[in-house]
């Protein structure tokens, strides 16, 4: 007796999952749990550690110091005008994050097979929670960056501080760029690492290449003429230079650039997209 | 009855050797046939599951064609021998991993007891952590926030509900754990209690967790080796047997075919000649008091166990030892001949019993030592299965419940 009309089925397991089967619905359902995770992952990541969250300030304080040191009064790179710890310091924070959601999202397959292995919820629980996570961190840092601000423009006197307000109507969009692109990344690279474990060795090395074709140390006015494009062709570029406009007052900002970057990052967040969901239903047999 | 959890066709194929490095050329076959709609190149080389054969195919099949359905409210346990593709099936369900072919629909929320404490973390506190596991498990928050306070209170654990999870006891951590996947009051439970961890205790409370759930009348998934919690416990039976439905029935019914599928031999069985050892056991064979060969021992009938031994050379004190087991190899009991000093020759050892009986099916094993036993010389398990007719006549059922029966035993009356 097959009563086909009155079938309703809560989930179907099928073999095959569509290319663009997203289940977004089945994402939101596991809502509370991506709050959870947000939260273990920050209450967690400092906890029984000697300096704790000063950690946050250390870590760009010191990258500040050594970059000042080595790219501004050694190899004595143009700041654009900018005080060298407050140009180095704001390229330090955007990076940062960017950095971070790609390194950590990366894994994030491979290093939640244990748990993976024994329960299933969206997959893409992780990732995503690690991405917004990561959000705190850069908060933080951000505030380092605005209390430097704060000194250069009033005890020193050597930040023209133009910023309008309108500008930092951006600073959401460029979070958003560097979460999603970030996570974009992250997502091609965790689905390729199943399959290929070396990859996971390339990814630290891969960004530090990644981040000196960024104008991290750099600014986009100092680049030649013929490698330009291919400077630009990153889509952090614009990103960079942007955070450091809207920070700063000074850098190359432009709707043209801005623009192919938010394209690129959607680009980018769809083939990880793409791949995380074809890999994610059947990884762990091959963990 | 409508049906929870409907499986059709249901196939897995794991690839053997190195997994994880998935050749190109095998991902573009499959790719290929994707695209044509042909049949997957790779399920229909794969071979059965069979462990212990070696076969050429690289690919094997955990499971194969399984088609179930379960209705709402049932009770259903899954037995098979190991690697028969148990886990797998409840991996599927529980969507770890997706099959290679067929489908499977399911009605209601699937929860599984072995994921218990999957997630916890060890520098968040226990309360903490309580969120963090039932949210993983797929509670909601308002739900946790509900049962919260059950969850402590059934965990025995409330003065440490404050401190990191990695300052508890092994116990208390299992506690909390269970505590939590104990509350999650799924529609459809599934329970591996091949992969179960836990004292005995423990287990013990799996089960009887898994008696109230089903009482509710919610639907139950049982793994497990253990035939005497699938007797108690379940309804109906399935026996998996290389990745594929090889018996369905009643618990009673598919029990038995299991346990008639471990019978090797009935009666009689020889066994290859052993120069090298000291004494060998030639054959065995199970008679009647006449020397026919029995293959059902009746009931109240007394009945020998006849074992034929060579001896290569002279041994001193020699023992032969009988050993009863049930099927699952539970032992029974052993009896041993006294010790003999015997010449180089053939020998037959004759076991007579007259007034002990069992019921049912028992596995024999002989082992031959010398020396008052101190020195083995062979030991042959199973060596033959014994089978004793479940009823005396239709009026009296004597079935296996009965256990040992010792006929006419030492029971007086007196009239008080």
């Amino acid at each position: 007796m097959k009563n086909t009309n009155l079938e309703f089925w809560d989930t179907i397991i099928t073999p095959h999952r569509g290319w663009f089967e997203f289940r977004l619905k089945e994402l939101w359902q596991f809502k509370d749990l991506l709050w959870i995770i947000i939260k273990r992952d920050v209450v967690t990541q400092y906890k029984q550690t000697l300096l704790g969250p000063l950690w946050l300030f250390i870590q760009p304080i010191l990258t500040t110091v050594v970059f000042t040191v080595i790219f501004g009064n050694i190899a004595k790179l143009s700041t654009d005008g900018l005080p060298k710890p407050l140009f180095y310091l704001a390229g330090i924070v955007a990076w940062n994050y960017f950095s971070t959601c790609l390194t950590s999202t990366s894994i994030s397959l491979s290093g939640n097979a244990a748990l993976f292995g024994k329960v299933y919820f969206p997959r893409m629980i992780m990732p995503l929670g690690t991405v917004i996570s990561s959000l705190v961190r850069f908060f933080i840092q951000v505030l380092l960056l605005i209390l430097m601000i704060i000194y250069y423009s009033n005890f020193t006197g050597t930040l023209n501080l133009n910023v309008h307000f309108t500008h930092v109507l951006l600073f959401p969009i460029l979070i958003l760029i560097m979460g999603i692109q970030g996570l974009g990344y992250g997502l091609i690279l965790s689905a390729c690492t199943v399959k290929y474990r070396d990859l996971r060795y390339l990814i630290s090395f891969g960004v530090r290449l990644l981040m000196y074709a960024s104008p991290v140390i750099f600014p986009i006015s100092i680049v030649p003429e013929k490698y330009l494009p291919y400077i630009l062709a990153n889509p952090m570029t614009a990103v960079i230079e942007t955070f450091r406009f809207i920070s700063l007052g000074q850098g190359n900002y432009n709707f043209n650039t801005l623009g192919y970057s938010i394209f690129m990052t959607f680009v980018i967040f769809f083939i990880g997209l793409l791949l995380f969901n074809r890999v994610e239903k059947n990884f762990i047999d091959s963990v | 009855m409508s049906a929870v959890v409907k499986i059709d066709n249901l196939s897995k194929v794991y690839r053997l050797g190195k997994i994880g490095s998935q050749t190109f050329s095998s991902d573009l076959k499959r790719t290929w046939a994707r695209i044509f709609r042909r049949e997957d190149p790779v399920i229909k080389y794969a071979e059965k599951n069979i462990r212990k054969e070696k076969g050429d195919s690289e690919y094997i099949c955990a499971l194969k064609d399984i088609n179930l359905e379960i209705n709402e409210g049932d009770v259903l346990g899954i037995v098979g021998k190991n690697g028969a593709g148990k886990s797998t099936l409840l991996k599927i369900l529980s969507r770890i991993t997706s099959p290679t072919t067929g489908s499977a629909k399911i009605r209601g929320r699937i929860a599984s007891l072995l994921e218990v404490g999957t997630g916890f973390h060890p520098e968040l506190t226990g309360r903490e952590n309580i969120y963090l596991n039932g949210a993983i498990l797929g509670m909601k928050k308002s739900e946790i926030e509900a049962k919260f306070d059950k969850i402590v209170d059934f965990s025995g654990i409330e003065r440490y509900i404050e401190t990191p999870v990695k300052r508890y006891s092994s116990g208390m951590h299992l506690r909390l754990a269970f505590a939590v996947a104990a509350h999650l009051e799924p529609e459809i439970l599934l329970i591996d209690e091949v992969l179960a961890v836990g004292d005995y205790s423990f287990q013990q409370k799996c089960l009887g967790k898994m008696k109230d759930v089903s009482k509710q009348g919610r639907t139950v998934l049982f793994v497990s080796h253990n035939l005497g919690s699938i007797r108690a416990l379940c309804d109906m039976v399935v026996l998996l047997e290389d990745g594929m439905i090889k018996y369905h029935d009643t618990a009673q019914n598919t029990i038995e075919y299991y346990r008639n599928s471990f019978i090797r031999d009935i009666g009689i069985k020889s066994f290859k000649i052993e120069d090298n050892l000291d004494a060998y056991v030639k054959d065995i064979k199970v008679t009647d008091l006449k020397g026919n060969i029995l293959t059902i021992i009746p009931l109240h009938e007394p009945y020998r166990v006849v074992v034929q031994v060579n001896l290569n050379q002279e041994i001193k004190k020699c023992i032969l030892g009988i050993g009863f087991s049930t099927l699952e190899n539970i032992a029974l009991r052993t009896i041993w001949s006294k010790p003999a000093d015997l010449e180089r020759g053939e020998y037959e050892f004759t076991f007579t019993e007259e007034n002990i009986f069992y019921t049912g099916k028992y596995q024999l094993h002989l082992g031959l030592s010398m020396i008052d036993g101190k020195i083995p010389i062979q030991f042959i398990k199973h060596a033959i299965t014994l089978e004793f007719e479940e009823f005396v006549d239709s009026q009296i059922a004597i079935d296996s419940k009965s256990g040992l029966i010792i006929n006419q035993g030492e029971i007086q009356i007196h009239k008080l």
